[in-house]
């Protein structure tokens, strides 16, 4: 079975801070790691792989530096890793280009894995733009998938309902958070990491003359104004001050 | 042509509400779209709404299947000449736009909560970094395709002497190689946290699922009583349905009284609340997360001050 596993690198949401005076985020210094739920996906084609065999390709388009976060998906059990540069400007359509050409170069694969939305942005764009680009079923939202020999079926989450769906191969499929849990590697293979391949694709060798068709104009902060009023002493007295507090908003009717 | 789709027929009025505006200012019609059967009352509604022409794709299409829908839309946007296209951000539907947008090869933008146009182009905000901002995007190329999630526009007021066209088109679509097998409704308690009006929630804090009758009884005398919750409740613990799970990845609300009681206050629990009116928090570490986000709150033992909390608004209410 050959998988491929679309994996992006994010800023830390947890980590970011906010510019006192403008209210806008701060994206520089903030620490990176691979979007959590496409590491979900890494877990689940390890799981697929330890039932049929078959090889793990690491496909991510981003920065230099994403070769360390790489080497965490090789840790895991990946067999090799593709990085891809960021063009100078991009969008999801010149992402979703460039992974597609990218998956075309591989040639040969079974099922795409992709998280259901990376957590910086969470469009969920990619999953599905990537099976519409190369023509192929998508399987979006899956809590569980059971992967046999000639097909594979899963549950997906659709909020009010679960939709089981049956699809032969090759296949997309976007997992949630939910589907299981991702292994942590070991010392040993952390260090076997070092010696798989990570190789750098250029953008010129699988498209040209990309342009995104959507352009970022600003990124605005959301100023989060509370009171803070916080009562932290005698809890008879705290809940009476809350409870009149509570009264003169006119929530308690 | 600004055209408006989704199954769900509250999003598809949200939509064509926003819709007319857009289409008013490109001096252009608006168009719904409807798939499967004809359905002459819901057409009726949608020209009600502000639609100028409701196109009525028939297929022997039974549930939604991305792959099926993406390739009636593309039929239609290629007949119908659309420019602007919106589309209801529902789970169905986030996942049929990007595929949408790749087979045109065009740009799309998901959970827009604001849409105008700007130098002529039509921009989009949307919120992302879990909430803690706002990216505002422009097109530069069309078709231009959105997703509008629920709730973010107000339907127009029902205007019977609003006229439109119906127009019916029989469309062969190529099936998917996926099969839907089972579909199963997932066990509801009716319970609905993004139409509330108060809000007591739960998280980690509590230490048997016994315990969430603390969060029950305080609800209950609080008007609305709906109960909510973080998403190890519901996800890792199973104690709640999902139907109350709030965040990120969960529902939005915005109640006019949120309480969050032994819940941390991590940015992908507040992305789901952070609209509330007032927001009250009840935990017992004075540094939680949870207290940047509150109004008011009490540091302490939740068990000690759910049972007092309830008695005394009891008591103020009367
Ligand atoms: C991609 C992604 C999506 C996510 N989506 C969501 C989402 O939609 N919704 C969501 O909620 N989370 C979401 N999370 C998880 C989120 O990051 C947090 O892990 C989660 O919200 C924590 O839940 P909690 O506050 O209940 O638990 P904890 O973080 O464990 O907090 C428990 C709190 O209870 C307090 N406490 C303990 N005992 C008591 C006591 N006796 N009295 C008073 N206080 C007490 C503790 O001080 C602590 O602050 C998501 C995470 C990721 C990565």
């Amino acid at each position: 079975m050959n998988i491929i596993v679309c994996a992006k690198q994010v800023v830390d949401v947890s980590e970011m801070k906010v510019d006192s005076s403008t209210k806008k985020p701060i994206l520089q210094g903030v620490p990176q790691k691979i979007s959590d739920i496409d590491k979900n996906a890494m877990e689940e084609a390890i799981k697929i792989k330890d039932k049929h065999g078959g090889k793990i390709t690491v496909l991510t388009v981003g920065p230099a530096d994403a070769k360390e976060r790489i080497k965490e998906l090789l840790a895991m059990g990946a067999d090799e890793g593709i990085l891809i540069p960021y063009p100078d400007k991009y969008d999801y359509h010149v992402v979703s280009t460039l992974l597609t050409e990218a998956i075309k170069k591989i040639g040969e694969y079974d099922i795409i894995l992709c998280g259901e939305a990376s957590i910086d942005l969470f469009s969920g764009q990619i999953g599905p733009r990537l099976a519409g680009l190369l023509g192929i079923p998508q399987i979006t939202y899956a809590q569980s998938v059971n992967a046999e020999k000639d097909k594979i079926t899963a549950d997906r989450n659709m909020g009010d309902k679960s939709v089981t769906t049956e699809s032969t191969y090759p296949v997309l499929i976007t997992v949630t958070k939910e589907i299981n849990e991702p292994r942590l590697p070991s010392l040993m293979q952390i260090l076997g990491a070092a010696n798989k391949p990570i190789n750098d694709w250029t953008v010129e060798s699988l498209a040209d003359g990309l342009n995104p068709k959507i352009d970022a104009v600003e990124l605005n902060g959301i100023p989060m104004e509370r009171k803070n009023i916080i009562y932290k002493d005698n809890v008879d007295e705290s809940v009476k001050n809350l409870v009149d507090s509570l009264a003169k908003e006119g929530v308690l009717r | 042509m600004v055209l408006v789709f989704s199954d769900d027929k509250k999003l598809t009025l949200e939509m064509l509400s926003k819709g007319s505006e857009l289409a008013k200012e490109l001096g252009k019609k608006l168009t719904a779209v409807v798939i499967g059967k004809n359905d002459d009352a819901l057409a009726k509604e949608y020209i009600a709404h502000g639609a100028d022409k409701v196109f009525v794709a028939e297929t022997d299409i039974e549930s939604f299947k991305a792959e099926e829908y993406t390739e009636l839309l593309e039929s239609i946007i290629k007949e119908t000449g659309a420019e602007t296209v919106l589309i209801g951000s529902n789970k169905n539907g986030k996942e049929l736009a990007p595929r949408l947008a790749s087979r045109l090869n065009t740009g799309c933008v998901t959970d827009c909560t604001n849409l105008y146009f700007k130098d002529k182009k039509l921009t989009t905000e949307r919120i992302v970094y879990s909430g803690n901002a706002i990216a505002v995007e422009q097109f530069n190329s069309k078709p231009q395709i959105a997703t509008i999630p629920s709730k973010v526009f107000d339907p127009l007021p029902k205007d019977d002497k609003h006229t439109g066209d119906v127009v019916k088109k029989k469309f062969d679509v190529e099936k998917s190689a996926s099969k839907i097998l089972k579909i199963q409704e997932m066990k509801s308690e009716g319970v609905n946290v993004e139409d509330a009006e108060i809000i007591v929630s739960c998280g980690r804090g509590f230490k048997n699922k016994d315990d969430i009758k603390l969060v029950d009884d305080l609800a209950e005398i609080l008007k609305g009583r709906t109960v909510g919750c973080s998403r190890p409740i519901a996800a890792d613990l199973k104690w709640l349905a999902e139907e109350h799970w709030i965040g990120l990845s969960g529902h939005k609300v915005k109640p006019k009284l949120y309480i969050a009681a032994g819940i941390s206050g991590q940015i992908q629990h507040i992305a789901g609340m952070r609209d509330s009116g007032v927001i009250v928090a009840i935990n017992k570490d004075p540094e939680a997360l949870i207290f940047k986000s509150a109004d008011y709150g009490i540091v302490g033992d939740l068990y000690e001050i759910l049972p007092k909390l309830t008695n005394a608004v009891k008591e103020k209410m009367g």
